[in-house]
């Protein structure tokens, strides 16, 4: 357990390495000309001047130099002599988003908490009834619910997000305004703006309850109803199918046979003996999919015009904005290494087999 | 010498067995008994038989553009426009400008004397139904480029990793784990945007950058086939005459693992197009007004709205799509269950 602990953690840095060489080698792949007008507000033409700001940032350096300073910074004099750090991603410098008009980090601040808020509501429903469905479709193998679960499984798959989205939004929105895209009515963001609301987490729906403010609350969900229906609706389509596979091999297990030998009742035989034990597989995908929500979800993001960490990217890149997608990707980055390293080491206090290697 | 004849050598002898039983027919006889039980595996299920008729359809489709829907102007890719005006045209409204000569089956089949948008028209006065005929075309040439090249690297990657194992292999299934821990539409998404200013707006950053972040599932799938042929006898009697490692990978080994990647990735041809159309539906990729599917519905964006009036923006290529990833996917599923081994000596 403690070897495996010790061993996953390890893993963090090489995965850190490997990731950030991976984003910085992208950026490499701009010739210097056109890396220099990333950072550079007016871009000069003549030719001296360019070669002024290649050599100032030092953008024809070998890569691993420029790798280096990109990742820690450089120390410089600023106008009254002190030395400042310039830049380097790990001390949170991301950049300077001209299409946002401002740094890559303010936008993460305020992204993110949309983001987690999304992701906070989405999980109890994509996670409970995904698993329902599919044990309910083992227990049944071939009767009415297991195949309606499995047909429901097939398109589940292949409907895509975006398309799913602009249906939610024909049905929902634009025929009676039922839900709303978006984050929060403008009522509520004057609110906010007039500091009656006090903020203590940020995440608007938890801030509502907080302040006793139901009808804030209230307009928090409606906004999120329709990304959450659609998030969930597409992992429930493989939750079944994974859920419904592991029980069926469960079911057919010796234990089980045993178990109802002895004359236990079936709902006893399929709650305590089969279903935890076939939870194994889905646990690890349960990961995956809160892990997914974690690092942005660009299309439902953006179908909803719901201002998270995943919209941010999918506007910076449509306006070819290489610095703030640069940034972004790294921070969902880190998010997703920390967050998958969490989930292997809870993984491993469930799974008997790890916890006592 | 006549002793060596009798001896029972594995897999043969129970071919011959086989062959004593019933016939086998010449296609049995090509692919060998594992590979044969696959294929004739996919054409059992209706399910995956529905799928074989929708991508069937979707094929006619694409090779019939220029009958469907025949090209207006120079570049039939480039989706006509019925002039300039922003307020999208419900279908069935009558074509102005630009009007495309009418095919054979138009009148018989619809009983019109003039060309009418039979789908309707997007922002721009983009025709619809041109959009998913010739957009059938674009999903094709991505889908079957991407996977052709992701396959290649994978197989590449994954059957040195298998076969030299030792310190290669860890290198690279490791350089895979880092590949998986990035989340594959954001950095699609980035590194075609950063392939555009090099590239150009065209199908090709979004390819690329989907062929970049594409491989790793093909690479892990083909190691552990291999993983498992390198443990049989032939392999061993190869080594053991002497012939090159190079050789053994790939003249002996690679031909048998192979066989399940190929067919598991062709039918990924399906997610390949979904993740192109979001792509393309976040406004990376073609210029617009490229037939293409994301492209079409990307128009709805602006419209949301007012959806309900403007329903077929929606409803037809995103019906299109959802039967063309369908289609692909109803026939991987019945795939997966041939090839799982549980359930082999099932069927």
């Amino acid at each position: 357990m403690t070897n495996y602990i010790i061993r996953r953690l390890l893993l963090v840095p090489v995965l850190l390495a490997g990731v950030t060489l991976i984003i910085f080698g992208m950026l490499q792949l701009l010739g210097p000309v056109e890396r220099s007008a990333l950072y550079v507000v007016d871009f000069p033409k003549n030719e001296k001047q360019i070669d002024a700001v290649i050599k100032r940032y030092g953008l024809d350096d070998p890569f691993f130099v420029q790798y280096w300073r990109w990742l820690v910074g450089v120390q410089r004099p600023d106008t009254q002599g002190n030395i400042v750090r310039d830049g380097g991603i790990l001390y949170g410098d991301f950049g300077y988003s001209r299409t946002a008009s401002q740094e890559v980090i303010d936008i993460i601040k305020n992204r993110f908490p949309n983001t987690l808020d999304l992701a906070l509501w989405t999980i109890f429903p994509m996670l409970s009834v995904g698993i329902w469905m599919g044990v309910k479709a083992a227990v049944n193998q071939n009767k009415f619910f297991d195949q309606a679960a499995r047909i429901y499984s097939i398109i589940g798959t292949s409907f895509p997000t975006f398309v799913f989205g602009l249906l939610l939004l024909m049905l929902l929105y634009a025929n009676n305004q039922w839900f709303l895209p978006g984050k929060m009515s403008d009522w509520v963001s004057i609110l906010i703006y007039s500091g009656e609301f006090k903020q203590y987490t940020h995440l608007l729906s938890i801030d509502a309850l907080l302040n006793l403010r139901l009808d804030i609350f209230w307009d928090a969900l409606r906004h999120m109803i329709m990304p959450i229906i659609t998030l969930s609706y597409i992992s429930w389509a493989t939750f079944v199918r994974v859920t419904r596979s592991s029980m069926l091999e469960t079911l057919r297990m010796d234990y089980v046979i045993t178990a109802r030998s002895k004359g236990l009742k079936e709902a006893d035989v399929i709650n305590k003996h089969a279903r935890p034990n076939a939870m194994l597989p889905v646990v690890t995908m349960m990961g995956g999919s809160i892990v997914g929500l974690l690092g942005g979800v660009v299309i439902t993001e953006t179908v909803f015009n719901y201002p998270g960490i995943g919209k941010a990217a999918a506007d910076a890149a449509a306006q070819l904005d290489v610095v703030t997608i640069l940034g972004l990707a790294i921070f969902t980055g880190l998010i997703l290494i920390i967050s998958n390293l969490v989930v292997d080491i809870l993984y491993a206090f469930i799974d008997p087999r790890v916890r006592l290697s | 010498m006549t002793e060596m004849t009798t001896i029972p050598t594995g897999d043969n002898l129970l071919l011959d067995e086989a062959k004593s039983d019933r016939k086998i027919g010449w296609l049995e006889e090509f692919l060998g008994p594992d590979n044969y039980r696959i294929v004739t595996g996919l054409f059992k299920t209706p399910a995956s038989i529905i799928g074989f008729i929708l991508i069937f359809i979707f094929i006619l489709v694409a090779i019939l553009a220029p009958i469907i829907a025949p090209p207006v102007g120079n570049d039939p890719m480039k989706i006509p426009r019925d002039g300039f005006s922003g307020e999208p045209q419900a279908p069935g409204s009558p074509w102005k400008k630009n009007v495309p000569e009418i095919p054979f089956w138009y009148e018989p089949l619809t009983g019109n004397k003039e060309w009418v948008h039979l789908l309707g028209t997007a922002q721009g006065q983009y025709d619809i139904f041109y959009g998913i005929v010739w957009g059938t075309r674009t999903a094709f040439r991505t889908g079957v480029i991407v996977v052709i090249a992701t396959v290649l690297i994978g197989v590449i990657l994954g059957s040195t990793a298998a076969y030299y194992g030792g310190w290669v292999d860890n290198l690279i299934m490791r350089i895979t784990d880092i590949f998986m821990t990035l989340p594959y539409i954001m950095m699609a998404l980035i590194f075609s945007s950063v392939l555009t200013p090099i590239l150009g707006r065209s199908l090709l950053p979004p390819m690329i950058a989907m062929i970049t972040f594409g491989w790793m599932g093909y690479a892990r799938i083909i190691r552990s086939d291999i993983l498992s042929i390198k443990e049989r006898d032939f392999v061993l009697a190869a080594k053991a005459s002497g012939v090159r490692s190079g050789r053994i990978l790939f003249k002996h080994v690679l031909p048998n693992a192979i066989f399940p990647t190929l067919v598991l990735a062709s039918l990924g041809i399906g997610d390949v197009v979904l993740g192109f159309a979001a792509l393309s539906f976040l406004g990376i990729g073609t210029e617009i007004g490229y037939a293409d599917w994301g492209q079409v519905l990307s128009f709805a964006r602006n419209w949301i709205t007012s959806l309900n009036r403007y329903w077929y923006i929606v409803v037809y290529p995103g019906l299109t799509l959802t039967l063309f990833v369908m289609g692909w996917n109803l026939v991987g599923d019945a795939m997966r269950d041939v090839l799982d081994p549980r359930m082999r000596g099932k069927s």
